[in-house]
């Protein structure tokens, strides 16, 4: 199996006043691709930072980090920049959408960047909202929708210009049970159908339960794996 | 081929119809501020286009002044008068080519806020000094010939429904006659117009003979003297000679170019432009603070959103460039109401202005100020978006 993520002794500190903290401490991890992985651990251990280096929201201070065969480590702030808008789809806890677009236009945003027709976008919008299961609510404002309903959209957005990794920061934390799992699963299918590589960073046990591997980081370290049968 | 595509008009129209979305979306997430602000905009646009138009206005006779010729008037005060006898001297300075005069009448109609811009000419010269006033050659001969002829502008006539035969009473707020009143009558001999400048067609002249002789005071004396020059180049040498010939004299002079003439004519009713700009400044000042502090405020609310963005790919750039685009189309917006409500009100303010148009130069200023304001406004909450650290503001520090 081919490698989606690879982090090897990887090191990120952050400055705190005048302290400087190691937050990482030359972190090893393999990922590969299509795998739906769950990142567990208390808060402050770095699971964040390590979610953040994965979608190169960050760069490490020591350490390798290659994603979808790209070393993003030594990328620039600009390079990296280009690098996610192809490579990385994200999804958040709050979902993050703009509440004065409709779910289209907020799917739409990562494709606006990208040289396509005007055709072509509504045409890739529509088939992310039709795999999130919203294509009647297209038009619908993120008011306008529940929760759950909410996350699709962010998960639509994530996925519509077909990027291998998905990072994924606690995507059911603000939902009830019934809903979360609906969104699990759509996150377990998008790793299973459509070859997509999730990482999910996640408190729930039960949510982490859905990942095919659970990943547990406690003071920077990876403390222990499990994974699914 | 279609090359079409690739003209930088069409690739920048591409451009901003697929981001339009996403600035209208940054303008309509608090729908009454951006209402509020454009309002406040539209207003102060409104109100630059309403001054500025008219001290466009009033400088358009400035700037229409004829460089070959001069005025010479009353050292001390352009009200001084001078004696008629000055002229034949005032010719003979080598470079002069004609002379004529003219005086300040005061002139108004039944009642003082009705104004009229009245000078007592020699007819048989002044409007050969003055081409740009067109007469027929018959109403000319006429106002020579009838001691009590006038001609009017055809704005003038227009304004007060008066014709060629007319008989119109005329006051004078300065000129008493012998009989004691200030009570004059003209007969209306001619109309004439002024192409390219109608705001001169509010004028009225009339015979000097006839006004010399009735009035009471200072007979034989005139407002200014008109001289033609053979050379602009030779202004400041004529204007030199001219004065030195009557220095230490009673009636010294001082000659000045035409253009200079009307800058001080204008400036005794108030400097126009030094109002215009005191508000006009104090309005924008205002302005700038206003939009400034509503731009930083809408950036404030969203940098997650923005945070959002740039975590998607969009570059420092592109965001920067949203946030200006929101200024620009806040500020041109708002300005294009507010100078299309001008522009309407400018052919009612006509009368008192005498421009119908605002002119264009103004519409293009308005909007060059108003790239400049979106521009001022919006680079500082623009810059901070693009410095964003996405994991800080996601992280809601």
């Amino acid at each position: 199996m081919t490698k989606a993520i690879s982090l090897t002794d990887v090191v990120k500190r952050y400055r705190r006043g005048r302290e400087t903290v190691e937050v990482l401490h030359g972190l090893n991890l393999d990922i590969d691709e299509g795998e739906f992985v769950a990142i567990m651990g208390p808060s402050g251990s770095g699971k964040s930072t390590l979610l953040n280096l994965i979608g190169g929201l960050d760069r490490p201070d020591a350490g390798v980090v290659t994603v979808a065969e790209q070393r993003i480590d030594r990328m620039s702030g600009g390079e990296l920049t280009r690098w996610r808008a192809g490579h990385v789809g994200f999804v958040f806890q709050f979902y993050n959408l703009m509440p004065a677009l409709n779910a289209a236009a907020n799917v739409e945003l990562p494709l606006l960047l990208l040289p396509l027709s005007r055709a072509e976008r509504r045409a890739r919008v529509a088939a992310a909202l039709k795999i999130v299961g919203l294509q009647d609510r297209a038009r619908h404002k993120p008011s306008e929708l529940s929760g759950g309903q909410q996350q699709r959209v962010a998960i639509a957005r994530a996925l519509v210009s077909d990027p291998p990794v998905l990072v994924c920061d606690e995507p059911t934390g603000d939902l009830d049970r019934q809903t979360a799992n609906e969104i699990l699963d759509l996150l377990r299918a998008l790793s299973q159908r459509h070859g997509k590589t999730v990482v999910m960073v996640t408190h729930d046990q039960k949510a982490a339960d859905v990942a095919s591997r659970q990943l547990h980081v406690d003071k920077g370290q990876l403390t222990d794996m499990a994974r699914a049968a | 081929m279609n090359y079409l595509k690739y003209h930088p008009f069409i690739w920048l129209g591409q451009l901003g119809a697929k981001y339009f979305s996403l600035v209208w979306a940054g303008l309509a997430r608090k729908k009454l501020r951006s209402a509020l602000t454009l309002l406040s905009i539209v207003i102060a646009f409104l109100l630059f286009g309403l001054l500025q138009g008219v001290d466009s206005a009033f400088s358009r006779g400035v700037e229409g002044a004829h460089l070959d010729r001069l005025v010479v008037q009353g050292k001390v005060s352009m009200t001084d008068q001078l004696p008629l006898a000055d002229r034949t001297q005032i010719a003979s300075v080598p470079g002069v080519t004609s002379v004529t005069y003219a005086s300040w009448f005061g002139g108004y109609y039944q009642d003082p806020k009705n104004s009229i811009f009245s000078f007592p000419v020699e007819a048989s010269t002044y409007f050969e000094l003055f081409p740009e006033i067109v007469l027929p050659s018959d109403q000319l001969e006429a106002l020579v010939k009838t001691r009590t002829g006038a001609i009017i502008g055809r704005k003038l006539a227009e304004k007060y429904g008066w014709k060629v035969g007319d008989a119109i009473p005329v006051k004078s707020t300065i000129w008493t006659k012998q009989d004691g009143t200030s009570d004059w009558s003209f007969q209306v001999v001619g109309i004439f117009e002024v192409p390219g400048d109608s705001g001169q067609e509010q004028r009225l002249f009339f015979n000097n003979d006839y006004f010399d002789e009735a009035r009471s005071l200072d007979k034989g004396m005139v407002g200014w003297y008109s001289v033609q020059i053979d050379d602009p180049a030779h202004a400041a040498a004529i204007s030199s000679a001219i004065d030195l010939l009557f220095a230490n004299s009673d009636h010294e002079t001082k000659t000045v170019t035409e253009k200079e003439f009307q800058q001080s004519f204008l400036k005794q009713m108030g400097d126009i432009n030094f109002i215009v700009s005191s508000i006009i400044g104090a309005v924008f000042f205002a302005l700038l603070f206003l939009t400034g502090n509503t731009m930083m405020q809408s950036v404030r609310e969203r940098i997650p959103e923005f945070a959002i963005l740039k975590t998607l790919g969009y570059s420092d750039h592109t965001v920067l460039s949203l946030v200006v685009a929101e200024g620009l189309v806040l500020a041109l917006t708002a300005a294009a109401l507010g100078l299309a409500g001008s522009a309407a009100a400018f052919p009612l303010l006509q009368d008192v202005v005498g421009v119908p148009h605002l002119p264009p130069a103004v519409i293009g200023l308005g909007l060059f100020y108003a790239v400049l304001l979106a521009l001022v406004t919006a680079l500082l909450p623009g810059l901070r978006v693009a410095r964003l650290n996405i994991v800080n503001a996601l992280g809601g520090r």
